[in-house]
């Protein structure tokens, strides 16, 4: 018998490894010295910890130790690339390229410097997988072009962008490119220099790390990428990131990424074999399901779906044993439906319709059965209630009716 | 958000599911809302012309949890009642029994447009049946 509640919702989070734990456990106890103190062992000790997890993540992503950044996570990563780049780069220009797919803490800080008149910002479309296509990167490109910043993996479909082939246009025309690589750091093979990344963003908490702590890697050569300070203070972090150092958190990052470089390779696999069996046990069941995302460009453990004439929200209500989530107006906060989902171009109510399922480490072969099984009743119950699928049912096409909204 | 007591037991057994017959009489149907924006209601209601009065009633809702609840006890809400009393029925008061929180207020309000809607649908059918009949008269006079 299953454990319940299961956890199916590893792209918003991860538990901390146990692993992590142990490593951090050390640095609140008896080494619990700041970094930045030069002159007694208490701060060699946390220096040698940061210092270690330094190269733990660098070897991760192919970068050097010192091109490593700590921040409190990815939306402060993300926000200092973009608002930093902008700013030390002003003379240059004031062009930038993301896409209408990006992470909110990317899209909020474009909107932010083109609501202060700092930058204009281009959203590239995605196509119906939600990838977006370089050559649209390319022809975005002016003179005034700054910085290109497109992520890596999506956080809500999964799909994987053509990364270095992005990088390689950004070298090649001396634009900045910045990568928010918050969901593929740690699941797939992530490498700065193949994949031709300036900036890249990271976050713990999504790899079995602990939350509030992240990093931001910055090119240091080839070319030398520069960034303007978005927070005052002591000048750590080579003058990029003030603030003391969060050592328990630097130490649980560093440890997270050397087990992830371990074991990314089998854990891929296994979650890919997972993933695929979740996906056509629901696909065998019920019909009207459709994935949203790139069929085989997918991050392994991601599958999101819509149910037809179903609303997501009231999925999640029925099957409350189990944490995912969905894309469903009623879920979050702003009342839209996802902005990802809808950027597909399919229709709205599949917005609307449509789970995320995120697989993680700590899931099983017999969890994703206990969810198939669940999840395909709760749909058929909520079909046998939905006026949509009666209507679909007696043939009507929905889109010629008439609605009354309010 | 935590779901209130009502609303989950709406959701888990909710009151007559369903549709009436196609060939059934004196049923008035009512359609709200729209599946972009999330939500849809239909329901449907039994009048007896004579006596004016909500025999039966079913629903069936696309929409979250709240919306489910929602309709789930306005059938049971205006089963028994007079067209009056039903057209009376204010989303308050569905608001205040489920005790739902202010972003579902609007599954109240469709609920509330969802009586309105079936009322004004039994009304026109039986106007339209009564100039069929008075038609089916007039040609029979012809005859």
């Amino acid at each position: 018998m299953v454990k319940l509640p299961i956890y199916m919702d590893n792209h918003a989070t991860t538990p901390v490894d146990k692993r992590v734990v142990e490593a951090m456990l050390p640095y609140f106890y008896e080494k619990f010295g700041n970094a930045a103190s030069r002159n007694h062992s208490f701060g060699w000790e946390a220096e040698e910890a940061v210092d270690k997890s330094r190269n733990q993540i660098a070897a991760l992503i192919n970068a050097k130790s010192k091109e490593i950044i700590f921040t409190s996570g990815a939306t402060e990563s993300d926000n200092l690339a973009i608002k930093g780049v902008v700013e030390f780069y002003k003379d240059k220009g004031n062009h930038v390229i993301s896409c209408v797919t990006e992470h909110k803490a990317v899209l909020d800080s474009c909107r932010a410097l083109e609501r202060g008149g700092k930058a204009t910002v281009t959203y590239l479309p995605v196509d119906k997988n939600g990838m977006v296509d370089p050559d649209d990167v390319r022809k975005a490109i002016t003179d005034k072009t700054v910085l290109i910043t497109i992520m890596y993996a999506n956080n809500e479909i999964g799909t994987i962008h053509p990364v270095s082939e992005i990088g390689k246009i950004a070298k090649e025309k001396g634009i900045v490119f910045h990568c928010d690589a918050v969901q593929a750091v740690g699941k797939i093979p992530v490498d700065v220099e193949r994949d031709n990344i300036d900036l890249l963003s990271m976050s713990a908490h999504k790899i079995y790390g602990p939350k509030g702590i992240g990093a931001i890697y910055v090119r240091s050569k080839g070319p030398r990428v520069r960034l303007a300070a978005q927070m005052d203070g002591g000048g750590h972090e080579r003058g990029m990131r003030s603030g003391t150092l969060n050592v328990t958190g630097i130490v649980g990052l560093g440890k997270a990424c050397e087990i992830a470089q371990t074991e990314m390779a089998e854990e891929g696999r296994r979650l890919i074999e997972l993933r695929d069996k979740l996906q056509a046990g629901i696909f065998e069941r019920l019909d009207e399901v459709y994935l949203n995302g790139h069929p085989t460009q997918r991050l392994p453990g991601n599958f999101n779906v819509s149910f037809a004439y179903v609303e997501g929200e009231s999925l999640l209500m029925g099957i409350s044993d189990i944490a995912v989530s969905s894309g469903s107006a009623c879920t979050s906060a702003t009342l839209e439906p996802s902005y990802v989902i809808r950027a597909l171009g399919t229709d709205e109510e599949l917005a609307h319709s449509s789970i995320r399922f995120g697989l993680g480490r700590f899931n099983t072969e017999e969890e994703v059965d206990f969810v198939t099984d669940r999840v395909s009743k709760e749909v058929k119950r909520l079909r046998e209630m939905s006026p949509l699928y009666e209507m679909a049912k007696d043939g009507i096409d929905l889109k010629s009716v008439q609605w009354k909204a309010e | 958000m935590a779901y209130s007591t009502k609303v989950i037991d709406h959701y888990t057994n909710p009151r007559n599911v369903g549709s009436f017959a196609k060939d059934e009489q004196n049923v008035g149907t009512g359609v709200v809302g729209a599946p972009e924006c999330g939500d849809v209601m239909k329901l449907q209601l039994k009048i007896d012309p004579e006596s004016g009065l909500i025999e039966d009633a079913k629903f069936k809702t696309f929409g979250c949890g709240s919306a489910i609840a929602s309709s789930s006890y306005v059938t049971e809400l205006v089963k028994g009642k007079r067209l009056d009393e039903a057209m009376a029925i204010k989303n308050t008061s569905i608001v205040k029994e489920l005790n739902l929180p202010p972003v579902k207020i609007h599954c109240s309000v469709l609920a509330e447009d969802a009586i309105k809607a079936a009322i004004s649908d039994w009304k026109k059918h039986q106007s339209k049946e009564a100039d069929a009949s008075s038609d089916g008269s007039k040609k029979a006079e012809q005859a």
